[in-house]
């Protein structure tokens, strides 16, 4: 019966593919509108700098080219600035400074794309250098260069956000047996989706209103943003339509208000004629949201046994020219107070500064709740600084340390409410999958030989699902999320919903909810998403909030249509309602399994023979604000192999065990774990954006920016354990991040402790063979 | 990314490329796999006023074996991989295509493109110099034979004067006692060396090294020969200590600089790495062995 | 905003006439010579499908068999496909069935976003075409000139073996 209806726990074959494997997905750069123009944008080659003079003439001249905008046209429409996500602001076009390398600088609106790059290519600016600082250490030293000459405070410091007991905290250190700190750089990323960034923006000048196609995560807050934004100009929220059609990956990247998209938007309210922006790849990489970017001074204290005591962290946050992070509004460095992970250090404190410097704006996710991979790569690197310096077994000491599971809920020192967990459990299950013990002794009896081998724990706890109301919001908006569920009288049915997949296949999992809680095949259901004139507000898909969230109001919009189906069905089955119970996916009278009615009866009859007095009709909205955050917790093994004489680092295993309470769809989360694993390899070995002393970008194309391929990527392999969340509707957590918050540290700590005898402690992601190589060198080891 | 505007002409043969190229006024560029090319010119690195496309000549992709080994400019990377003269004959040259770029590169990019682009990343020359290879061109003026050590002027830039084009690769056959290997360190595959090394090596009867070759991939300007090395290794048997010093020589013979691959310091060390591990695959394979 | 004065005519520069097979289907356009492949089937054909993620020849989301072999179609001209034929993930489903490659990439879920999804799947026909009996390694290797940032490459290898499996069953069934 289960496998029939498709309902949870099911691998049920995703709806979407049958698009996307015909080559029939239609993603924002496959709109194309009557009379569409295209806009392109020029670009700032340099940091810092006064513009003297852009001279557009030779773009205007150009046969095509419509129009040319820059920042002094902005002006008089009050656009030259926008507000970002966390109360700061940004220029949409400059009108005598930019601040950044590849900042916009002016648009060139065309008949055609390629007319358009041409006119890009044709203006003409001149620019007088400034200084340029790009070290957030530097620059919030006395006398750095001023990044943010508009803001009245004359510095470069953005904010100052602390957590947990200071005084207690220095008290425990003070007393402490064994105190090990570790400076840790976590580096600057980009999420680099396969598609970058676009938008069509259709702006009907009779009717007064927008439409827009978006690369969006989230477009009902991209709606009332606009709203809010442009509301001067004449946009109202109910003439103006967000659709977020299919995304070609998110991670985050996808969450912000670009320049691109006000310009484009600002363009086709001008001219009334519909206007395509798509950004190119290196624009991508170069301008849009970076991700980590945190220079992190970390300290823990223990007991000569091992027993973590407390937790130190001071760090330094990146934000480049605007604080333009994604994050909710109370959370400046976001939840980056759950580093005290998988332990119950009795005191902890966290603080934060946020500084600006002469790079890109940003701050989001990278596949992962907000902060969260710079919390559990912290702790976990800890940790495994901890066993060194007791020579202490890294496995053996988080099992000594970890919270244990008749202590949930816990709360940690830094204020989270933990809703369950048994992190022994999975790490046990992690090292019988992987033969830790026969492990350890080949990297002995390697280590004879000279041979370099390691072996990487990582056991982290994520915090996921933002999040309850009474802490969450985002510009105010608070962060619950949204399902409308119908059933038509034939017994079909249409969900709607406030999120927005962007591969994670909630065309299928979503409607395995309700096919579990109406007795309706999911083949039954379709799922839609993403247009904000038919789906119900919610505030989208990151941050792994899309089943914590969105899941719990699909269940309980279920659960309303079941309850009145309930009635329905007492009344078709002439059975009091008391005497109705829900079996089998069917509804049954208590104790006679003859008398029963499917929910496909039971809708027909809303339409059709309905009681007297009841509304007709079968359907539901449920605005869910869940009562807490989901704590996804995982422990991973990797093995890794190096090369004495190039340094590279091979991984030869890598096991993952995940725990993300319950399971909707097996084999979509497992997908979601190889690829949350793959972005965790990403930047545990490869990936960094990093700028010289002038600014320039170092790695601003696929050509230096190093996405794994299939070769670099290991044969995954997961196992599970479940531990349903306790608060949660079905007892799901999320799973989408878990992977890429957890690896890095498994596999930077396999690294390490390849090369742990030889003193090493830690090595600054990413992983280069030169670092290890260095090392070798120094050591006297190198081939 | 777009690139300018440009005239663009199919070339019927290369009589007929070289007469195109002529008329340019050292605008025009030749269009072959286009791999390096095109790139340049979606940034508007480059952006040539003609393009001469040469890829419906004819004669210019075959691979055949008669004294030497020689290779149509032409040849496409996987076509020089799957060709049965090159896989039983010259392992070194299936070992140099098959890290170049990705596998659908390869599908475009040509053999003499990779050479003639001279970036001292590029794969090819560093194989080439150890092959003791000589490149064919062709002009106004006529066909001229170019020793591969003659080619490379500097970063992007050949010998061949604009209006030449590069027809023909060849190499001197495969002696007996020859084997060769190419070795490449890069981060993933699709990514530029860190720095490759192709070595070949004669043994004689006695298993000494009768003659050897090195030539070294992103080692400065240009591919380079790593004569010391090469001087170190003749005559002598291949022991640990002898290609030990001949890639010590190798390393002392190159100037890579620091990039996003790596500090020049590194780089020296991959190389006489990289050349160690190089040496003995080539005395394998000339000995009988993979 | 600056608006233009200049006639919005075409820029004057020669295009060229080609004469391409897409799907079996022949065409006959005009284009600029710069004019990429990959926009000829998007904004010249209408075809959609194939997809630009990197404009540098890394990620292959445009890969497209030009006479057979898995090209990136941003790294190729248009008018260097003339006279030749273009297959695309828009001709892989004949008569309504679907190809193994698009069965396998379903079965073993080997896609999410779905947009490197038809450069993977291309690659891997053409791929299939020359190894019908390909280990993981030389899957893995067939495909590292594809990007996909959200499965971990775990599944696409899947994919590509059950269509391998599937493909070499029917050629035997037919023998």
């Amino acid at each position: 019966m289960a496998v029939e209806i498709g309902g949870i726990g099911q691998s049920v074959k995703r709806k979407e593919d049958a698009r996307f494997i015909r080559g029939k997905g239609k993603y924002v750069d496959d709109v194309k509108l009557p009379g569409m123009l295209y806009m392109d944008i020029a670009r700032s080659p340099l940091a810092h700098a006064r513009i003297r003079k852009i001279d557009t003439s030779k773009a205007l001249a150009i046969p095509g080219v419509v129009a040319v905008i820059t920042g002094k046209d902005l002006v008089p429409l009050n656009l030259h600035w926008m507000p970002t996500l966390m109360s700061d602001k940004q220029m949409v076009l400059p009108t005598d400074t930019v601040l950044y390398q590849a900042q916009e600088v002016a648009a060139v609106v065309a008949t055609e794309r390629y007319i358009a790059a041409d006119g890009v290519d044709a203006i003409e600016v001149d620019y007088e250098p400034l200084p340029v600082v790009v070290d957030p250490i530097k620059a919030l030293q006395p006398g750095a260069t001023l990044v943010r000459e508009d803001r009245e405070q004359k510095d470069n410091h953005i904010w100052h956000w602390e957590v947990g007991d200071r005084a207690g905290t220095d008290r425990a250190f003070a007393d402490a047996d064994v105190v090990v700190k570790q400076d840790l750089y976590i580096p600057r990323i980009h999420v680099s989706s396969i598609e970058t960034c676009g938008i069509v923006a259709s702006f009907d000048k009779v009717e007064g209103k927008l439409t827009v196609w978006m690369t969006t995560q989230a477009p009902h807050a991209i709606r009332t943003v606009i709203a809010l934004v442009a509301g001067h100009l004449g946009l109202a929220e109910h003439k103006i339509r967000v659709i977020s059609p299919d995304i070609g990956g998110g991670f985050g990247g996808k969450v912000p208000v670009y320049p691109g998209y006000v310009l484009a938007i600002g363009a086709s309210v001008l001219t009334g004629v519909p206007v395509k922006w798509i950004e190119d790849r290196a624009e991508n990489i170069q301008a849009d949201s970076f991700a980590r970017d945190y220079h992190i001074s970390a300290e823990l204290a223990s007991k000569k046994d091992g027993t973590m005591q407390a937790l130190r962290v001071k760090t330094i946050a990146d934000h480049g020219a605007f604080d333009a992070a994604a994050n909710p509004s109370k959370y400046p460095a976001g939840l980056f107070h759950i580093i005290t992970g998988s332990y119950p250090f009795e005191k902890s404190f966290v603080e934060v500064d946020g500084a600006y410097t002469n790079k890109p704006p940003g701050g989001i996710a990278y596949r992962c709740s907000f902060r969260v991979t710079e919390a559990a790569f912290t702790i976990e690197r800890l940790v495994d600084v901890l066993a060194l310096k007791l020579g202490r077994d890294p496995a053996e000491l988080r099992m000594q340390n970890f919270i244990p599971p008749t202590a949930f809920p816990y709360t940690s020192s830094l204020g989270w409410e933990y809703d369950s967990g048994d992190y022994g459990r999975a790490l046990r299950l992690a090292m019988d999958t992987i033969g830790y013990a026969d492990l350890r002794k080949e990297q002995a009896e390697k280590r004879k030989r000279g041979e370099l081998m390691g072996i990487g724990i990582s056991s982290f706890t994520e915090i996921v699902g933002a999040g309850p109301s009474k802490n969450f919001d985002i510009l105010g908006i608070k962060m619950f999320d949204s399902a409308e569920i119908r059933v038509h009288p034939t017994g079909k049915v249409m969900v709607r919903l406030g999120v927005k997949s962007q591969g994670q296949g909630h065309e299928t999992t979503f409607g395995q909810i309700v096919a579990e809680e109406l007795g309706i095949p999911v083949a039954d259901i379709a799922v839609e998403e993403g247009d904000t004139d038919t789906a119900p507000y919610g505030l989208g898909t990151y941050a792994s909030r899309s089943t914590p969230v969105a899941g719990g109001a699909t269940a309980i919009a279920a659960r309303k249509i079941r309850e009145k189906a309930k009635l329905i069905a007492a009344h078709l089955l002439e059975a009091n309602p008391d005497d109705i119970e829900w079996k089998d996916y069917k509804f049954q009278v208590k104790g006679v399994p003859s008398k029963s009615k499917t929910m496909q009866e039971v809708a027909f009859a809303a339409y059709t023979n309905h009681p007297q007095g009841m509304e007709a009709g079968l359907e539901a909205v449920d605005y869910y604000d869940p009562p807490n955050l989901t704590y996804p917790f995982g422990s991973y093994i990797c093995v890794v192999d190096l090369d004495r004489g190039t340094g590279e680092v091979k991984i030869r295993r890598f096991v993952a065990v995940d725990d993300c309470g319950t399971i909707i769809n097996p084999m979509i989360v497992e997908g979601q774990i190889h690829g949350g694993l793959t972005m965790g390899l990403a930047p545990a070995l490869y990936e960094q954006i990093n700028y010289d002393e002038q600014g320039n970008i170092q790695g601003g194309t696929f050509m230096d920016y190093l996405l794994p391929t299939a070769m670099e990527t290991p044969n995954w392999e997961t196992a599970k354990t479940t531990t349903p969340s306790p608060h949660h509707p079905i007892g799901a957590k999320g799973v989408g991040e878990s992977a890429t918050v957890g690896a890095p540290a498994a596999i930077a700590n396999a690294v390490v402790d390849a090369l742990a005898h030889l003193g090493v402690r830690h090595i600054d992601i990413p992983i280069t063979p030169w670092k290890v190589q260095k090392i070798l060198k120094e050591n006297g080891v190198a081939e | 990314m777009i690139p300018a505007s440009f005239e663009y002409a199919v070339a019927r043969d290369v009589a007929d490329a070289i007469q195109l190229l002529g008329s340019s006024g050292g605008e025009g560029k030749v269009l072959a796999g286009g791999q390096s090319l095109i790139p340049l010119m979606k940034f508007r690195l480059a952006q040539p006023g003609l393009l001469v496309d040469i890829n419906r000549v004819k004669g210019l992709s075959d691979i055949r074996e008669n004294g030497e080994l020689r290779i149509g400019a032409l040849v496409r990377e996987a076509d020089l991989d799957m060709n049965a003269i090159v896989r039983e004959r010259y392992p070194i040259l299936v070992d140099t295509t098959r890290v170049i770029a990705d596998p659908l590169v390869r599908n475009m990019a040509t053999i003499g493109g990779n050479l003639a682009h001279a970036d001292p990343a590029n794969d090819h020359p560093a194989t080439m110099l150890a092959l003791r290879a000589s490149v064919v061109a062709r002009g106004p003026k006529g066909e001229r034979v170019i020793p591969i050590d003659e080619f490379f002027v500097d970063t992007f830039t050949t010998v061949l004067a604009p209006d030449e084009i590069l027809t023909e690769i060849r190499i001197p056959k495969r002696p007996a006692g020859g084997g060769g290997a190419y070795l490449k360190l890069e981060r993933k595959v699709g990514d530029f060396a860190i720095a490759g090394v192709a070595a070949m090596v004669v043994m004689d009867e006695k298993g000494r090294i009768a003659a050897a070759s090195i030539g070294v991939t992103n080692a400065g300007p240009t591919a380079i020969r790593a004569r010391k090395a090469e001087d170190i290794l003749r005559g002598q048997s291949p022991d640990d200590k002898t290609i030990a010093a001949a890639a010590a020589a190798a390393a002392g013979e190159s100037k890579p600089w620091s990039d996003l691959r790596g500090p020049a310091e590194y780089k020296l060390d991959v190389i006489r790495v990289l050349t160690q591990r190089a040496i003995r695959k080539a005395v394998a394979r000339a000995t009988g062995g993979k | 905003m600056a608006v233009a004065t200049a006639p919005t005519t075409s820029r004057g520069q020669r295009t060229h006439k080609i004469h391409v097979t897409v799907n079996g289907v022949p065409h006959d356009v005009e284009v600029e010579a710069r004019t990429l492949l990959v926009h000829f089937l998007r904004e010249n054909l209408n075809m959609t499908g194939t997809h630009i993620g990197c404009d540098t020849t890394n990620c292959g989301a445009c890969t497209v068999l030009l006479n057979g072999r898995a090209v990136k179609s941003c790294t190729v001209f248009a008018v260097q496909a003339d006279q030749a034929t273009v297959a695309t993930v828009e001709g892989l489903e004949k008569d309504g069935k679907l190809h193994p490659i698009q069965e396998g990439f379903h079965q073993e879920h080997g896609l999410q976003c779905g947009f490197c999804t038809a450069g993977m799947m291309m690659t891997a026909v053409a791929f299939l075409a020359t190894n019908p009996k390909p280990t993981e390694l030389q899957i893995r290797e067939a495909i590292s000139g594809n990007l996909c940032r959200c499965t971990g490459y775990v599944n696409i290898v899947k994919s590509i073996d059950h269509a391998a499996r599937v493909m070499r069953e029917t050629a035997e069934g037919k023998a």
